[in-house]
């Protein structure tokens, strides 16, 4: 009986895996064929060189340029603002806060994280904008900056819950170790935890970064739906997901090239978080023999 | 009187004069008390052996003198510890200099996930020592006096992590002596060590007495008869007794001493 038991159970877990690759492989094969049809008919050359993306007018352009930097620009503003909070706030919760503040704030800041984007769309557009136009004379209601920075807001919960986990992770004899040698709690932290948590650290950036580039909800309302070659975060721009987006709620055929653009931009989109996934394995792996 | 002769009456009298004091120490974790006022007096370069009962008291009483339980929750003590005559608790003392002079080296190795150089240079470093050659100096001669020199001088930067256990409490104990205390506490520093290892590492503590106060926590009883020149018993937070490790392990004032050190010979 109870190795029947054990026999469903093991091939319940093999099913559910085998349907998450399947789901994967699908999307990957959809995503694949969509745009082999696209690129037979724009060349890959214009796509990747030409500096402007207006598929829906007459005159039409196919150069993945402009959203990528929409992307790129968002993206970047919103690690830079998160890395350093989220580590300051990992690092003050898991070598200075004492245990009971420790344990009330975690779940809070995670509250960061489940607010609807939408909310923060609004937020970005409605508050923030105004707020930063006040004092950059000249910004536009729909800008990077401005996306970038509440984006920043919504992913420090990656950066400060998972780095905290690594942190606490850490044997607590390394921390007496670096207490015993007479560190001062500043050395213990950047000297001794960071370096020793360093792996994990990286991981929630990468994963920060991920979810930047994917956030759809928030860029499409607050960073404006142009496409534009531009590193200027006071201008409007438009991110590949923002794009997606706009085309699929629109009244675009669905057989048509137009239509079609939306799968060579979620193929790029996916070749990102595909490298970026990479990226974190391979530094994972060479931490990973570094101190083993 | 020669100017020698002179200077090693003054040293002497130094010597004579205790390296670490406790008085009437207490300490409470919450509402229970683990140590129920001791006062003890521990010489100058000597090995002082605490032994006792799991849970009587010897950790927190050792980490009492680097004042590792500051950030113990609940933490709370009476009394007063001083080293070379001034109280280590005074407001003004400066809790890291003071880590830097009484040194610890723990039951499990606790190498940072650093390399071999970077482990020993660590508390020099964080000092603000930056020179090159005066680092690896004293990177060389610290490896040295811990017989660990040979065994790693070329693969200084390879990971700590990479050393077998007895390598790398030696190189803890390199990594303590690198910045020259001139204490070193020592709580089980044996335990989790094979056979040959920890008759290497209490060589080496046998040896360093010349230039440093010890004190160390053992269980083991045969280790604490070989290389201490004290031993305390300690028994649910007090002290029973403390003297020679002669008399302690042939003729003890106290019962209770006497039936803990025979029934662990059994
Ligand atoms: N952080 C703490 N919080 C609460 N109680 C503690 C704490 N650390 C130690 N104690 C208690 O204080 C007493 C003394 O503990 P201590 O670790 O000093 O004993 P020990 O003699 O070193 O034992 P062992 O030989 O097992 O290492 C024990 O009863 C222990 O349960
Ligand atoms: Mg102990």
């Amino acid at each position: 009986m109870r190795k029947i038991k054990e026999l469903v159970i093991e091939r319940g877990l093999l099913l559910s895996a085998l349907i998450t690759i399947a789901v994967t492989v699908g999307i990957v094969l959809v995503l694949s064929i969509e745009a082999v049809n696209f690129f037979s008919e724009v060349s890959i050359i214009d796509f990747l060189t030409d500096p402007e993306w207006t598929p829906l007018f007459t005159d039409k352009h196919f150069g993945i340029l402009p959203l990528l930097s929409g992307t790129l620009l968002t993206s970047f503003i919103a690690i830079a603002f998160a890395v350093p909070v989220g580590l300051s706030i990992s690092i003050y919760l898991s070598e200075y806060a004492p245990k009971s503040f420790r344990r009330t704030i975690k779940p809070l800041l995670e509250l960061l994280a489940a607010v609807p984007t939408v909310v923060y769309g609004f937020f970005a557009l409605m508050v923030v904008t105004p707020f930063l136009q006040s004092f950059i004379p000249g910004m536009s209601s729909f800008n990077s900056l401005s996306a970038g920075l509440v984006m920043g807001i919504m992913i420090i919960p990656y950066i400060s819950s998972l780095s905290e986990d690594a942190l606490h992770a850490v044997p607590n004899s390394l921390r007496e170790a670096a207490y015993g040698m007479g560190s001062t709690r500043l050395q213990n932290s950047f000297k001794v935890m960071v370096p020793a948590a360093s792996s994990g650290i990286i991981v929630s950036i990468i994963l920060a970064i991920s979810r930047a580039i994917g956030e759809t909800m928030i860029v499409a309302i607050a960073a404006g739906q142009q496409p534009r070659l531009t590193f200027d975060p006071t201008v409007p721009v438009e991110t590949i997901t923002a794009y997606i987006v706009q085309v699929s709620l629109g009244d675009v055929q669905h057989d048509s090239l137009e239509y079609k653009t939306i799968f060579a931009a979620g193929i790029t989109l996916f070749i990102f978080t595909f490298l970026l996934n990479t990226i974190s394995y391979r530094i994972r792996k060479k931490f990973q023999e570094k101190y083993e | 009187m020669s100017k020698d002769k002179k200077e090693s009456v003054i040293e002497s009298s130094i010597k004579r004069k205790y390296k670490l004091q406790a008085k009437d120490v207490k300490v409470w974790y919450g509402d229970f008390m683990a140590i129920k006022g001791i006062s003890m007096d521990i010489k100058p370069n000597k090995v002082t052996a605490f032994i006792g009962p799991s849970g009587c008291g010897k950790s927190t009483f050792l980490r009492l003198f680097n004042r590792m339980n500051d950030y113990v929750d609940g933490f709370k003590m009476g009394g007063e510890i001083n080293i070379d005559g001034s109280n280590i608790n005074a407001k003004d003392i400066n809790v890291e200099l003071l880590r830097k002079q009484v040194g610890m080296v723990f039951q499990k190795p606790n190498p940072f996930p650093k390399s071999i150089f970077e482990n020993v240079a660590y508390g020099l470093k964080i000092q603000g020592l930056k020179d090159k050659a005066f680092l690896e100096e004293r990177v060389e001669s610290s490896l040295k006096q811990v017989a660990l020199w040979d065994e790693v001088k070329n693969d200084l930067n390879k990971s700590a992590l990479a050393l077998s256990g007895g390598q790398q409490q030696r190189l803890c104990i390199a990594r303590t002596l690198a910045v020259e205390p001139s204490i070193i506490l020592m709580d089980e520093p044996t335990s989790a060590l094979d056979p040959i290892s920890t008759a290497k590492i209490e060589e080496l503590i046998y040896k360093l007495k010349d230039k440093y106060t010890i004190v160390i926590v053992t269980h083991n009883m045969q280790q604490a008869s070989r290389i201490s020149d004290n031993t305390a018993f300690f028994y649910l937070g007090e002290l029973i007794e403390y003297d020679k490790t002669n008399k302690i392990f042939t003729n003890p004032e106290k019962e209770q001493t006497e039936n803990y050190i025979t029934g662990r010979f059994g």
